[in-house]
C-alpha cells in the first residue's frame, strides 16, 4: 500500500482538515507539556477508577463527538440545501451521511447518556462507586479507543460509507472494496464491548449497592430507567457483537455469511442488525425518559405522578422493543402475516410510550412550576417528542409503510424521536447536574439563548423533511432536480440546521464563560431537589457520602430535608474504603485500539503482535491484588466541615 | 459484609458477591451471544453451494470422544470446587490440572476434527454453511482456550497464595464459567451434529 492510498488525498477539504487535526494534536501536546500537566492527566483523569470522573470524561467526549456528527449534519444540509448543489460528490456525501449516523447514535448518544448515568446513578442510590470501578473505567477507554479509530478513517484509509446500517451486500466486500466498512465492523465491537461491560457494571451496582432501606419502589426513576436499560444492553449488545464478527470475517476472510453468491444471505444481516438496532433506540432513550422524569418532578416542586406505572411502562417499553425490528424492513420480502404481526407489536410501545407522557403531565398539573433551562427543555420535549412518536405510529403500519419506507419522512420522524428524546435530556440533564459535577451553575441567561435557538432550529430544520419525503425525496439523496419543487423546503431547513449549530455554540460558549465567572457558591441543594445526589456536597467528594445514608421512602431527600433531619453526627463517621487508581484499563484499552487498526488494514502479521499487549494487559489484570486504601476520619471531617454547617 | 459461617469462603466479601452476581450476567450475556450464533447457523445450514453438508464431514467417533472430554472435565471441575469447599489445596488444584488436561484433550480433538473439515474440502470459506458450522464451533473453542489459559493463571494465584476470599471466588466464577461451555457444548452436539447426521 502506497502512501497516498494511506491518507485519503484528493479533496480539498479533508486536507485541511488533516492539517487542522495535525496542528491541533501538536497544539495540545504542546500546551499540555508547557503547563506541566501530564502528571496531572494521568493520576487525576487517565487513571482513575472514580465513576464522577469517568462520567465527565465521557460527557467530553460526547461533547465532541456532538460537534463532529453535527459537522457531518450540517455539510448534509448544505449539499442539499439547493437543487444540484456541488458542495459534496455522491461518494463524499455517502461517508459523511454514514459517519453522521454512527456517530451520533453510538459516540454521541451512547457516551452522554452514559456519562450521566456514571454520575448520577451511584450517587442516587447512595452508593461509593459502581459495582466494578476497574471495568468502569475500561469501558470508558475501550469507547474511547472505538471513537478515535472511527474518526480518523476519514483522514486515513477513507471512511464507511454504506450507511450507518450498512445494508448487505453493499456493505460487503464486493461492492465496497476500501477499508473505510473494516473501521466500521472493527471500531463497533470495541465500543460495544465497553458498552456490555457498562451494563453488566450497573444491573450489579443497582442491585447491590443500594442505600439500606432503598427497595426496589423507593428508588429514583433515573435508577429505574438506567437498571432496566442495562438490562437490554446486556441482552441486545451480543447480538450486534456476532453480527459485526460474520461481518468482519466477510470482509477480512472471504467467508460468505451475507454474500449473495455461495449461499449467504444478506437478510441475515438485516435481522441480525435490528435485532440489536431497535433495542439501542430505547437504550439511548429510556434513560433520558428517566432524566426528564427527575428534572420535572424537582421544577414542578411535586412528586413524580405515577411513580408505579412509570416504572411498569419502562418495563414494557423495554420488553416491546425486542420484538419489533422487522419493521425496519416491511418492504423486503416478509410475508402479510409476519407484517401485521409486527404492525401490531410496533403500535402496542404507542402505549406504555402515552402513559408516560400523560403522567409528566399530571406531575405539571397544579405544580409551582420553575421555568429553569433544564426545566425548559423538558418542557419542549413533550410536544416535539409527541409529533416524533405519532409518526411513528405512522410508520408503523405496515401497509402505509410502503409509501414511507426510506424516504425523508422516515428521516424526519428519527430525528423527531431521537433529539427531543436524547438531545433534549442530555441538555436537561447537564444543566441540572452540573453543579454536582463542578460545583457551580451554567448561566441560565445563556442558557435560554442556547435553548431557544437549539429547539427553533431543530423544528425548523426537520418539520421541511416531513413534507419532501410524503412528496417522494428518498433518503440519502446528494442531489436532486430543480423541478422537484423541494428546494425552497430543503433551503428553509439548511436555515434551521444553522440556526441549530449556533444553539450548539451557545452551549460551549456558556461551558466556557460558567468555568470563568459563575458563582461557586451553589451549595448542595441549588434546586431544591428530590433525591440523594443533592444529600452530599457540590461537587461531589471523591468518596461520595461520608456516611452511607438510610432510606424509608421514595424522595426520601426531600421529605428528610423537609424536617431538618439530614444532619451528620461525627460520631457516624467511620473510615471509607475506596478503590485504587489503575493503569490496566488504559493500557488495555490502548491496546485494543493498535489492534483494531491492524486489522482495519488488514496487516495481519502486526495484529498478532500487537495483540500480544491485550494478553500483558489480562495478565496484569488477573495477578493484581490492589485492596484499595481507606479515607481516615480525619479527613472526611475536614471535608465534611467545609460545606456542612450541620456537623454535630 | 455477611460473614455467618455457613456462607462459603467465596461468598464472604460484598465484593465477591458481586463479582459472582456480575459474572452471572455475564453468562447471561453469553446465552444471548451463542444463541444468535446457533440462529444463524439454523439459517445458513442447508446454504451449501454446492459444497459438503453436514453429513458429509461429520465423524461420529471423533465428537464422542470430544464430549466425553468436555462432560468429565465438568465434573472434575465440580469436584474441584467441592474441594475449595473442604479447604482442600492439594484436591482443588489436582482436580482443576485434570479439568485443565481434559480440556486440552477436547481442543486437541476439537483442531483434528477441523483439520478433518478442510481436507474433505469444507473451509470457512466454502459456503454459508461452513462459514457459521466454523464460527459456531471456533467460537466455543475459542472459549475453551480462554479458559484453559485462565485456569492456568488462577492456579498460579492459588499455589502462591492458598484458598483465600479471593481466589476462591475467582476459581469459583472459573468453573461457573467452565460448566458453561459444557452447556454450550451439549447444545453443539445435539442440535449440530447429531441434527446433521440424521436430517
Amino acid at each position: 500500500m502506497s502512501l497516498d492510498e494511506f491518507f485519503v488525498t484528493g479533496d480539498p477539504m479533508i486536507f485541511a482538515s488533516q492539517i487542522a487535526i495535525g496542528l491541533t494534536m501538536v497544539g495540545l501536546i504542546a500546551l499540555i507539556t508547557y503547563l506541566k500537566r501530564w502528571k496531572w492527566l494521568w493520576s487525576e483523569w487517565f487513571t482513575t477508577v472514580d465513576h464522577k470522573k469517568i462520567g465527565i470524561m465521557y460527557i467530553l467526549a460526547g461533547v465532541l463527538m456532538f460537534f463532529r456528527g453535527g459537522v457531518d449534519g450540517l455539510l448534509m444540509k448544505a449539499q442539499t440545501s439547493r437543487p444540484e448543489m456541488g458542495i459534496l460528490d455522491a461518494q463524499h456525501y455517502d461517508e459523511i451521511f454514514t459517519t453522521h449516523g454512527v456517530i451520533m447514535i453510538l459516540f454521541m448518544a451512547m457516551p452522554l447518556l452514559i456519562g450521566i448515568m456514571n454520575v448520577v446513578v451511584p450517587l442516587q442510590i447512595g452508593a461509593r462507586d459502581v459495582a466494578f470501578p476497574k471495568l468502569n473505567a475500561l469501558s470508558f477507554w475501550l469507547f474511547f479507543v472505538a471513537a478515535m479509530l472511527f474518526n480518523i478513517s476519514f483522514v486515513i484509509g477513507g471512511s464507511p460509507d454504506a450507511g450507518w446500517t450498512s445494508y448487505f451486500p453493499l456493505a460487503g466486500k464486493e461492492f465496497t472494496p476500501g477499508v473505510g466498512n473494516n473501521y466500521y465492523a472493527i471500531s463497533l465491537q470495541i465500543a460495544g464491548i465497553g458498552t456490555l461491560a457498562t451494563g453488566i457494571n450497573f444491573v450489579v451496582t443497582i442491585i447491590k449497592m443500594r442505600a439500606p432501606g432503598m427497595s426496589w419502589m423507593k428508588m429514583p426513576i433515573f435508577v429505574w430507567t438506567t437498571f432496566i436499560t442495562s438490562i437490554i444492553i446486556v441482552a441486545a449488545f451480543p447480538i450486534f457483537t456476532v453480527a459485526l464478527l460474520y461481518m468482519t470475517l466477510d470482509r477480512l476472510f472471504g467467508t460468505h455469511f451475507f454474500t449473495v453468491a455461495a449461499g449467504g444471505d444478506p437478510m441475515l444481516w438485516l435481522n441480525l442488525f435490528w435485532l440489536w438496532g431497535h433495542p439501542e433506540v430505547y437504550i439511548v432513550v429510556l434513560p433520558a425518559f428517566g432524566m426528564f422524569s427527575e428534572v420535572i418532578a424537582t421544577f414542578a416542586r411535586k412528586n413524580l405522578y405515577g411513580y408505579k406505572s412509570m416504572v411498569y411502562a419502562v418495563a414494557g417499553i423495554a420488553f416491546l422493543s425486542m420484538l419489533v425490528w422487522v419493521h425496519h424492513f416491511y418492504t423486503m420480502g416478509n410475508s402479510a402475516t409476519v407484517n401485521s404481526i409486527f404492525s401490531l407489536t410496533t403500535m402496542m410501545i404507542a402505549i406504555p410510550t402515552g402513559v408516560k407522557i400523560f403522567n409528566w403531565l399530571f406531575t405539571l398539573r397544579k405544580g409551582r412550576i420553575e421555568f429553569s433551562t433544564s426545566m425548559l427543555w423538558a418542557l419542549a420535549f413533550i410536544p416535539c417528542f409527541t409529533i416524533g412518536g405519532v409518526t411513528g405510529v405512522m410508520l408503523a403500519m405496515a401497509a402505509a409503510d410502503y409509501q414511507y419506507h426510506n424516504t425523508m419522512f422516515l428521516v424526519a420522524h428519527f430525528h423527531y424521536v431521537l433529539i427531543p428524546g436524547v438531545v433534549f435530556a442530555v441538555f436537561a440533564g447537564l444543566y441540572y447536574w452540573w453543579p454536582k459535577m463542578f460545583g457551580f451553575k451554567l448561566n441560565e441567561k445563556i442558557g435560554k439563548w442556547h435553548f431557544w435557538l437549539f429547539v427553533i432550529g431543530f423544528n425548523l430544520t426537520f418539520m421541511p423533511m416531513f413534507f419532501v419525503g410524503l412528496d417522494g425525496m428518498s433518503r440519502r439523496m446528494y442531489t436532486y432536480a430543480e423541478s422537484t419543487g423541494w428546494g425552497a423546503w430543503l433551503g428553509f431547513s439548511a436555515v434551521g440546521s444553522l440556526i441549530m449549530a449556533a444553539g450548539f455554540a451557545a452551549l460551549v460558549y456558556n461551558i466556557y464563560w460558567s468555568f470563568r465567572y459563575a458563582s461557586r457558591k451553589v451549595g448542595n441543594d441549588p434546586w431544591n431537589a428530590r433525591t440523594l445526589e443533592w444529600a452530599t456536597a457540590s461537587p461531589a467528594p471523591h468518596y461520595n457520602f461520608a456516611k452511607v445514608p438510610e432510606v424509608d421512602r421514595l424522595d426520601d431527600f426531600w421529605y428528610k430535608k423537609k424536617k431538618g433531619e439530614t444532619g451528620l453526627k461525627k460520631s457516624d463517621l467511620k473510615p471509607v474504603h475506596m478503590p485504587s487508581n489503575s493503569w490496566t484499563p488504559i493500557v488495555l484499552a490502548a491496546a485494543f485500539g493498535v489492534v483494531g487498526f491492524f486489522l482495519v488494514f488488514e496487516w495481519f502479521t502486526l495484529a498478532i503482535i500487537a495483540s500480544v499487549g491485550i494478553v500483558v494487559g489480562l495478565v496484569a489484570n488477573t495477578f493484581d491484588y490492589d485492596d484499595g486504601y481507606h479515607i481516615p476520619v480525619d479527613e472526611l471531617e475536614e471535608e465534611e466541615r467545609e460545606w456542612r454547617g450541620d456537623l454535630k | 459484609m455477611t460473614s455467618h459461617t455457613t456462607t462459603p469462603l467465596e461468598y464472604k466479601t460484598q465484593q465477591s458477591q458481586m463479582n459472582i452476581l456480575g459474572f452471572w450476567i455475564f453468562l447471561g450475556a453469553e446465552i444471548v451471544l451463542f444463541s444468535t450464533l446457533f440462529a444463524s447457523y439454523f439459517v445458513l445450514e442447508h446454504n451449501i453451494a454446492g459444497g459438503p453438508a453436514g453429513g458429509d464431514i461429520f465423524v461420529l467417533k471423533d465428537v464422542l470422544i470430544e464430549t466425553f472430554l468436555l462432560l468429565t472435565s465438568s465434573f472434575t471441575s465440580g469436584l474441584a470446587i467441592h474441594a475449595m469447599r473442604n479447604h482442600d489445596k492439594k484436591g482443588l488444584l489436582i482436580w482443576m490440572i485434570a479439568t485443565l488436561l481434559l480440556g486440552a484433550g477436547f481442543l486437541y480433538m476439537e483442531i483434528n476434527e477441523f483439520l478433518h473439515f478442510i481436507h474433505e474440502g469444507a473451509t470457512i470459506q466454502t459456503s454459508g454453511f461452513t462459514a457459521a458450522l466454523f464460527t459456531l464451533l471456533g467460537t466455543h473453542g475459542a472459549h475453551v482456550t480462554f479458559g484453559i489459559v485462565w485456569i492456568s493463571l488462577l492456579l498460579v494465584q492459588l499455589v502462591r497464595r492458598g484458598i483465600t476470599e479471593k481466589t476462591s471466588s475467582k476459581l469459583f466464577i472459573a468453573s461457573l464459567y467452565w460448566h458453561f461451555l459444557d452447556v454450550v457444548w451439549i447444545f453443539i452436539f445435539t442440535f449440530v451434529y447429531l441434527k446433521g447426521m440424521v436430517m
